[in-house]
């Protein structure tokens, strides 16, 4: 997927070039484009570091455990086909919460043990289930509170206020769950239950 | 009203849960300066992978834009876009974002980069980012997991919602720093 992305991009950028006359721009374009990424990635490990280190205490402290019991009411709102005390549960609610405070690398395991167990509870192992839909609905919309990893490109390119996206970033967040939750409530109303 | 309150909780958001976080982990008998550091170790490994595909986004993005075929897709999409109120420099982060997460980034850090972090461009670009998911990437890792084939409805539930971030950040960002 993304190497066959990458090649088209590549070479329809080429090929425009050629049509356009703009070859002699694409060396330089190459070479300003790699040292844009060196210097974003050593912003990126200041600002990365100090989210972390943080989401390394929270995990210690116990307030992650403490989200996820402030969590689990939606849960079991949300997956209606998951028992009450399958192991599923738990998994999701840790992927959510993890997602939550955008720590994604540390939601990701969570999320590929969830879909192992809610495989198990699927009838049809080739298909989607709906919990697994549902589940998939809310990984692809993601619920952030705290996006870290722009707000450390933000800072790392000499923002005034890194953070100032942090509201916007909430509200767009909060939109496009509440439509990817109601969406998949009338897929699964229109197709019928599975 | 509703701006006020949204830049209001952007600067508050940081130092309060920071010191919520240490005070409470104090509290608990972590031992906040080691475990912290522990944590933040992690920012070099994680750079380190992020890296080599950032470059090779940000390579083709520079080729793309220096053959001016981006130009010539926003030009082409550009009624369309003035009738959403989008600004057409953010078009290819709409794009990219649900194939690819580091082009995206990519994609992003150029409009950063060329426009400032704090021009509405800028601004309306960290918002998409944050905001989604790379819906395409996340369905092939999830599902290919199991070895489901059959996605349903996920892919469009994906989409859609994607489509539905991308409207609101431009509509949420037009209002608060404009």
């Amino acid at each position: 997927m993304v190497n066959m992305l990458w090649l088209i991009m590549i070479v329809t950028g080429i090929a425009f070039a050629l049509a356009s006359g703009r070859v002699a721009e694409l060396a330089p374009a190459i070479f300003s484009s790699a040292e844009l990424a060196v210097e974003l990635i050593i912003g990126l490990v200041g600002v990365m570091g100090f989210w972390l280190g943080l989401a390394k205490l929270i995990q210690r402290s116990g307030l992650l455990q403490g989200f996820i019991r402030l969590l689990r009411p939606v849960v079991r709102a949300l997956f209606p086909s998951v028992p009450a005390n399958h192991p599923a549960t738990g998994v999701i609610l840790m992927n959510i919460t993890a997602n939550l405070l955008g720590l994604g690398n540390a939601a990701t395991p969570f999320g590929l043990r969830a879909m192992h167990y809610l495989q198990e509870l699927n009838p049809r192992p080739k298909e989607a289930s709906d919990a697994m839909c549902t589940f998939m609905a809310l990984n692809t919309a993601c619920i952030t509170l705290v996006p870290t990893m722009v707000i450390a490109i933000r800072t790392a390119q000499g923002s005034r206020a890194p953070g100032e996206i942090i509201g916007t970033t909430l509200v767009s967040t909060l939109v496009a769950t509440t439509v990817a939750v109601i969406l998949d409530y009338f897929f699964r109303r229109l197709r019928g239950r599975r | 009203m509703l701006a006020r309150a949204l830049l209001v909780f952007s600067d508050w958001l940081v130092p309060v849960l920071l010191v919520l976080i240490l005070i409470h982990a104090y509290w608990k008998r972590v031992k906040v300066f080691e475990i912290f550091a522990e944590g933040a170790k992690e920012a070099l490994t994680l750079a380190g992978s992020i890296f080599p595909y950032l470059l090779a986004m940000l390579i083709a993005i520079g080729i793309l834009r220096a053959s001016g075929a981006l130009e010539f897709l926003s030009e082409l999409l550009a009624p369309l876009l003035a009738f959403l109120g989008i600004p057409k420099e953010v078009l290819p982060m709409a794009l990219l974002r649900p194939l690819s997460g580091s082009g995206a980034l990519g994609v992003m850090t150029t409009l950063i980069a060329e426009y400032g972090p704090d021009s509405l461009i800028g601004r309306i670009a960290s918002t998409m980012q944050g905001s989604t998911e790379t819906t395409f990437y996340v369905l092939a890792v999830y599902f290919g997991s199991v070895g489901i084939t059959s996605y349903r409805h996920a892919l469009w539930v994906g989409l859609l919602s994607d489509l539905a971030a991308f409207l609101t950040a431009v509509w949420v960002c037009r209002l608060v720093f404009s």
